[in-house]
């Protein structure tokens, strides 16, 4: 991978990084919120069906996470393992692609 | 570099910091699919979410989500931490500004196992 894609890689891992600052502060404060009292599928699928707004922020959220975790992983990997080759770029794609369509889907599961 | 100062290195307050956020940030790497799929049981019905929310009532479950969100608090101040490092904050580099992260993180973390308890 050349410089400029490295560059590239560095300013999308900061700028979900941002992103998911916020989301995660959010996440945080809502499951402190909604486990008192204990969680049932009916309290949580009360809050989340047909909730547009919760639909938007959940989805921006596992788009930043599935840019994020595969990126920091690439770092990870490389600086321990040394695998450093085109396929592990390849795998963390995949991983990326995973990350976000289970999320997604979760997400879908919940709204509808 | 000798074998005394790269002890000492490893003891510096910074490198515990890159370390809790490195290690953090693999746990959330691994966990967060496994999250996706016991969250997409919500796909066969309230039923299986519920079978799934019962299994997640065990202790040792309880203290797992606790450590989980342990993580992610810590992630997130240790990564606020590097974000303002590179804007150029150097009272991020502080031992009090690490210190107040980690404090910050399990607070949060009790504040989630209290909850998941009462």
């Amino acid at each position: 991978m050349g410089p400029r894609a490295e560059v590239l890689l560095w300013l999308a891992q900061r700028a979900s990084a941002a992103v998911l600052a916020a989301c995660v502060a959010i996440h945080l404060a809502t499951m402190i919120y909604a486990v008192q009292g204990g969680l049932s599928a009916a309290e949580i699928l009360g809050r989340t069906r047909g909730n547009v707004s919760w639909l938007a922020f959940y989805a921006v959220f596992v788009l930043a996470a599935a840019i994020h975790a595969p990126i920091g992983m690439r770092s990870v990997i490389r600086e321990i393992v040394g695998w450093r080759s085109r396929s592990l770029d390849l795998a963390l794609c995949a991983f990326a692609v995973a990350i976000a369509w289970l999320g997604w889907r979760a997400i879908a599961g919940l709204f509808r | 570099m000798s074998l005394a100062a790269r002890l000492r290195g490893r003891t510096h307050a910074a490198y515990i910091a890159f370390l809790i956020h490195r290690l953090s940030g693999i746990g959330l790497a691994v966990f967060l699919p496994l999250h996706f799929l016991a969250l997409g049981q919500a796909i066969q019905g309230p039923q299986a979410l519920d079978g799934f929310l019962d299994w997640s009532r065990q202790p040792l479950v309880k203290a797992a989500e606790a450590g989980l969100v342990l993580l992610l608090a810590a992630h997130l101040t240790g990564g606020l931490r590097v974000l303002a490092i590179e804007a150029g904050s150097t009272r991020a580099m502080t031992r009090a500004v690490i210190s107040l992260g980690l404090a910050a993180s399990l607070a949060i973390a009790l504040m989630f196992l209290l909850g998941v308890w009462s």
